[in-house]
């Protein structure tokens, strides 16, 4: 248990230094953000109605480039055959891996979305319910990007492979995300049913992902 | 002869030899018997000729979850079993899949365009099957992305597994969601709602296009295990040289 915990801390000390992932995860949010209206045009009624889109595009490619961090700076040192080596069951050092990439570039994300919003011309409930939902379903995002980050780590250039295999598991993510945050501004579905298939699968990938990462790293290491 | 066999490189290619120019033969023939059974089917009172497009892209869609439900076994096999074979037949799989999931699209496309009036919508199978087919290209750049095979085989099987997700959510899709695509009118409970007209050409063109599958795959496994044996004796032939 204490080494799970030295294993979180560590990795949030890393991703919080210059080169870490966290502040560079929050600064391609904020520029995915910002292109959109020069993309979309000024028209600020349009931008509110994309704007539950538009965070939350922002968010999935941010925790995609993130992604690449998981593993790959552990693996170069050498520090990732330590930790595959070690007393504390693989599946459970990946859950670990994963819930400190969440805490530091995932919510990071979640405390920009109000900043971010203003920019969309998002009044203040919409943004709250953006926000609620890149809450329950950012986990869903690290999770499951975890497994195609294992499955990428001995790749020299996986970057963009990493993103290939991980965007078609992240769609449900965004489909129910974006559901649910349009279901809490305009109405009339409910915005419950799609907030709790979001949390499901959440859930699910917490319990899947690092069982799924563990055996790619194990296969993958050797 | 049992799995365990044919798990035998040797023995596997010695007996495809031998089976393969028969499973071409039977697949020409119930391609030949179904493409006339379909000729010959009655037009549909409301889409006329155009429903028969249904004999081409309904087998092609029912391959495409089929042939992932094969690699999800070969990836078993490698997984847990460690049978030798497994991992060439998940390799050999993956393209053709993927082709019978292109042509499911394709062809699903055409028939949309004067039933629907579009070529494509965003529809809950609709939208299931291009993920299902963005799947399948990137376990075909992660096979190739890995030199060595066996380990890419591994990396390959987590990523079959994973992705045999889809598969539910694609056959469930159309009871789960109320839009554009028809529900299921032959694998449902209550048996088929298909008459027979119907039914009879659009199973004989499944077996015909699973046929087909089974003697492609069964092609490129040979080949693959060729391709090994290939790369292996250049490796051999390279160390050869610098000893």
């Amino acid at each position: 248990m204490r080494a799970l915990g030295a294993l979180i801390q560590r990795d949030i000390r890393i991703a919080l230094r210059v080169g870490g992932g966290a502040l560079i995860g929050v600064l391609f949010f904020l520029t995915v953000v910002v292109l959109m209206p020069f993309a979309v045009g000024p028209d600020l009624k349009l931008l509110a109605r994309l704007g539950p889109a538009i965070l939350w595009l922002g968010a999935l490619l941010s925790s995609l480039l993130t992604l690449d961090r998981l593993f790959m700076a552990d693996h170069e040192d050498g520090s990732l055959d330590l930790i595959a080596m070690a007393r504390t069951p693989l599946e459970l050092a990946c859950a670990a891996k994963a819930l400190a990439h969440w805490l530091a570039s995932g919510l990071p994300l979640i405390i920009a979305t109000p900043v971010l919003g203003l920019l969309l011309n998002l009044d203040v409930p919409a943004t709250s319910a953006v926000a609620m939902t890149l809450l329950a379903g950012t986990p869903a995002l690290t999770f499951t990007g975890m497994i195609g980050a294992a499955l990428a780590v001995t790749l020299h250039r996986g970057g963009l492979l990493l993103a290939v295999l991980v965007l078609p598991l992240s769609i449900p993510v965004l489909i129910f995300g974006v559901a649910a945050s349009e279901a809490a501004i305009t109405g009339p579905h409910s915005f419950g049913a799609p907030f709790a298939i979001l949390c499901a699968l959440s859930l699910v990938s917490l319990v899947v992902g690092p069982f799924a990462a563990a055996v790619s790293l194990r296969h993958g290491l050797d | 002869m049992t799995l365990t066999d044919l798990a035998n490189p040797t023995k596997f290619l010695a007996l495809t030899a031998r089976v393969l120019p028969w499973l071409v033969g039977a697949t020409i023939l119930l391609f030949l018997i179904g493409l006339y059974q379909s000729a010959t089917a009655p037009d549909d009172y409301q889409q006329g000729a155009t429903v028969k497009i249904m004999f081409i892209h309904v087998p092609n869609a029912w391959l495409s979850m089929l042939v992932w439900a094969v690699m999800s076994a070969a990836a078993l096999g490698t997984l847990v079993w460690r049978h030798p074979l497994a991992d060439v037949a998940a390799k050999a799989a993956a393209p053709i899949g993927a082709a019978f999931t292109f042509l499911a699209l394709l062809t699903g496309s055409l028939w949309g365009r004067p039933m629907w009036g579009t070529y494509w919508e965003w529809d809950a199978r609709l939208t299931s099957v291009l993920i299902l087919f963005l799947m399948y290209l990137g376990l075909m750049a992660l096979w190739r992305a890995v030199e060595d095979p066996s380990r890419a085989a591994r990396a390959a099987a987590v990523l079959t597994l994973v992705g045999a997700i889809n598969l539910p959510i694609i056959k469930f899709s159309v009871d789960w969601w109320n839009t554009l695509h028809q529900p299921a009118s032959v694998f449902r409970m209550g048996g088929p709602t298909l008459d027979r007209a119907f039914l009879i050409p659009l199973l004989v063109m499944a077996l015909a296009f699973t046929l087909l599958f089974v003697t492609l795959h069964l092609a490129a496994m040979r080949n693959e295990i060729l391709r090994r044996r290939v790369r292996s004796l250049q490796m051999m032939q390279a160390s050869q040289k610098a000893a």
